[in-house]
């Protein structure tokens, strides 16, 4: 040390030099680290702006649906008092279109103008009196989705130049449709139908709720077996398991199970599920099993860190006041690293959410259009109910993929959301 | 604390799923088979649900021979109880349901698909082709001056002098799919057996070998880049034509006429689809669409019957009723009423019974 001043006293003028130059190198470098990381990131979040924004982009517009107002009249002779399920309903909303229409006769004319009006608008009419039986014999406004193609004119995804012959709605229809609105019973409302019904022919009356709840069924039945044995599992091989050749073992096939992919895990449950144990296809047990059976290795794996990093100090004060082996482990381990347990498990359930191929093979893709309910009761999940809607050839189905997809997206952020809270809320460092 | 709790509600939630695993019996009608039948399959099962308050019917699309496989596979609640097909049942698929005891099948033709072949309305050309010109363009290997080689043809113009100066860029369907084993036999064989060469060797192979020689070039798509399979999803191959005006799509009729403002039809031998010419069989490559049903499950699982005469009536695969409204062709009246009294009065299905 003392001889520094020294030496620097003996510097030369052109050592001096070559010495600053290297200094400015290493900044440089520290500099050109710091761009690359910099452009690294905006290269990803680039890509996410471009994703999100391309899918809000398609997809906004099935958050609104067009709708008009009926004025229904709902008399004895189509509809008994005493069993309002099996009215008229189909003639009820016939007479109501026509009754906005009167100079239309020709049949094939009246045809059309009915045909305005969503399919589905009878079955809500229905419902409507069945809920409550005192509308019978009298006269009420309903709001009812209009059919798909005359939805797409409204929200100027057809155009009014385009020739009649090739565009899905007739400029009769347009004409109807201009009637209307300027008496203005279209309106445009929030689009709940895409949230609360369940899944449709009708791209106007399709909703996610069949898939939402098929896939909670199917997350419900999936953490409530890996959640357990992933735990158990981590637990013993970290506290209790003897370090040799078979334990080595083991670990290597969790690490390698991790990294298989999802569609093998399909496989495995269409063979043992469907084929050796008889369970029905298209059920939310199953395919939660069939999850279960993918994320069970991420928790045993982010168990097993989480366990690791609590301190060894906590079990040998444990151990040194006494306390067993399960005591140890159940009074002050699992509690310490349960934060990190359950971040971990939430982001194994978040992808398991997303998983879309092992469900496909287990029959989870197929089209029900009721409600749904139970772990049994064949449904949808979200994944593969985009599927299917990506592959529907109406046109409204196009910006519902990409708002199905928006809802998706929106679970998914809400639970790594959760991940992220536990973590900070409860993470203990030592 | 936390963790007993957490336990706890794992616990109960376990003890729900395994109580509740084997209580319920199926009261719902099952249905698997062709993408191409799916849609019409899917109209008629919410009808059938909206219009009686049955439980909805599962309805999954696996392919004709995925649900054919699947619907084989035995008799009872664990099987499904229709499948959808873009072609009539095979003698093996028929054989593979008896082996397994599914033994009474009714058959039910419900109504005709074009195959469409189009381009993005942005294109300048008007397209016609035969079929031997298809065959020409798509196949792996053809025969030029007498000698099967490998599809020397890179642009349409040198097939045929009269068509396009374009690259050949055709957007079809995997092999899995329906649609690809219709155009398969109903384009490229037929346009296959139209050139001199296949007529010559049909005279001078026996029948057996002349078969398989079909099968081996005829059937075969090329795979050097110029027909590309796009996967099942059709309306990915709508939005690629959009995007470039010189290529070609193949897929089911029903996607040219939800996209008719985007996508304009190429004609077949001078024919372009829509409703009447595929119904009178003037345009050349469509197909037969079926359900099968096993009799054994009707009176079985609640609703089957209704569900059948909601399929076969006027209101639904009618010429006024929903399914032509999603692009179905449907059968003559008589053609229907045959139909109809076949799945009434359960007729099995007698086509390989000798």
């Amino acid at each position: 040390m003392s001889n520094l001043p020294a030496n620097k006293s003996v510097e030369t003028g052109n050592q001096q030099a070559q010495r600053e130059v290297r200094i400015r190198q290493r900044y440089a470098s520290d500099r050109r680290l710091r761009y690359f990381g910099l452009g690294a990131v905006g290269i990803a979040l680039g890509f996410l702006v471009l994703l999100v924004s391309s899918i809000s982009y398609s997809g906004y517009q099935a958050f609104s649906q067009t709708h008009v107002v009926l004025e229904v009249t709902i008399d004895t002779d189509k509809v008994d008092a005493a069993d309002p399920f099996k009215g008229n309903y189909r003639g009820v909303v016939r007479d109501a279109v026509r009754a906005v229409f009167p100079g239309v006769t020709n049949r094939r004319q009246l045809r059309d103008l009915v045909g305005i009006v969503s399919s589905g608008a009878q079955y809500m009419v229905r419902d409507r009196v069945v809920a409550d039986p005192g509308l019978i014999n009298t006269t009420f406004l309903i709001s009812v989705p209009v059919a798909d193609p005359v939805d797409q004119f409204h929200k100027g995804n057809i155009s009014r130049d385009t020739r009649e012959s090739l565009r899905r709605i007739s400029d009769q229809e347009i004409e109807w449709y201009d009637q209307w609105v300027s008496a203005g019973a279209i309106e445009s409302r929030f689009n709940w139908a895409l949230i609360f019904s369940s899944d449709s022919r009708y791209p106007e009356l399709a909703g996610l709720k069949g898939a939402i709840a098929g896939s909670f069924y199917a997350l419900l039945v999936c953490i409530a077996i890996s959640f357990p044995v992933g735990i158990a599992a981590a637990v013993y091989l970290e506290e209790f398991a003897p370090k040799n050749r078979w334990t080595n073992l083991v670990e290597v096939n969790i690490n390698n199970l991790a990294a298989v992919p999802s569609i093998v895990f399909g496989l495995l449950g269409l063979a043992v599920f469907l084929g050796w144990f008889g369970l029905p296809r298209s059920v939310p047990l199953v395919g939660g099993m069939t999850l279960a059976l993918m994320t069970l290795p991420t928790i045993v794996i982010v168990t097993r860190v989480a366990i690791s990093a609590v301190p060894p100090s906590i079990r040998e004060a444990a151990m040194g006041i006494g306390a067993s082996r399960h005591q140890v482990v159940m009074h002050h381990v699992l509690p310490l690293s349960l934060p990190g347990i359950m971040t971990g498990t939430i982001i194994a359930m978040a992808q398991a959410l997303g998983e879309t191929a092992p469900l496909l093979l287990i029959g989870m893709n197929a089209f029900i259009a009721g409600d749904t309910g139970g772990v049994m009761d064949p449904s949808t999940a979200l994944p593969t109910q985009i599927f299917i809607w990506a592959d529907s050839p109406e046109r409204g189905f196009v910006a519902r993929t990409s708002a199905a997809i928006m809802v998706l997206l929106g679970f998914l952020i809400v639970m790594n959301g959760i991940a992220i809270y536990l973590r900070q809320k409860f993470e203990r460092r030592w | 604390m936390t963790l007993k709790n957490s336990a706890n509600i794992v616990a109960l939630a376990l003890a729900g799923v395994v109580l509740a695993a084997p209580a319920e019996a199926r009261d719902r009608i099952q249905i698997v088979g062709s993408s191409t039948v799916f849609p019409y399959t899917q109209a008629v099962s919410e009808e059938f649900a909206n219009a009686t308050g049955n439980p909805a019917p599962v309805v999954e699309s696996t392919g004709t021979g995925g649900g054919m496989r699947i619907f084989c596979a035995g008799i009872g609640e664990g099987h499904p109880d229709l499948t959808g097909a873009s072609r009539a049942m095979k003698e093996s698929e028929w054989e593979l349901c008896q082996e397994n005891g599914v033994t009474d099948i009714s058959e039910a033709l419900i109504g005709y698909d074009g195959l469409s072949i189009a381009v993005s309305r942005e294109a300048k050309d008007d397209w016609d082709l035969t079929e031997t010109q298809l065959y020409l363009g798509l196949a792996a290997q053809v025969p030029v001056e007498g000698e099967l080689v490998d599809n020397p043809y890179r642009k349409w113009s040198d097939i045929d002098s009269t068509l396009p100066d374009i690259a050949i860029q055709v957007f079809g369907p995997p092999p899995t799919s329906g649609t690809r084993d219709a155009f398969v036999e109903l384009a490229m064989e037929d346009g296959c057996e139209e050139l001199d060469f296949f007529a010559q060797q049909k005279e001078v192979l026996n029948s057996d070998d002349y078969k398989s020689l079909v099968k081996e070039t005829c059937w075969r798509m090329r795979q050097d880049g110029n027909f590309i399979e796009a996967g099942e999803n059709d309306n990915l191959i709508v939005q690629r034509l959009q995007a470039d005006a010189t290529a070609l799509g193949i897929f089911g009729y029903s996607f040219l006429y939800e996209n008719e403002d985007v996508l304009k039809a190429v004609r077949v031998n001078g024919t372009a689809p829509d409703f009447e010419t595929i119904a009178d069989g003037s345009y050349d490559i469509a197909r037969p669409l079926f359900f099968y049903v096993k009799n054994a499950h009707r009176g079985v699982i609640p609703g089957l019957e209704e569900f059948l005469a909601e399929y076969v009536s006027e209101n639904a695969f009618g010429p006024d009723g929903y399914l032509p409204e999603r692009g179905l062709v449907v059968l003559s009246e008589d053609g229907r009423e045959e139909v109809r009294n076949a799945i009434v009065n359960r007729n099995e299905m007698t086509r390989y019974i000798n």
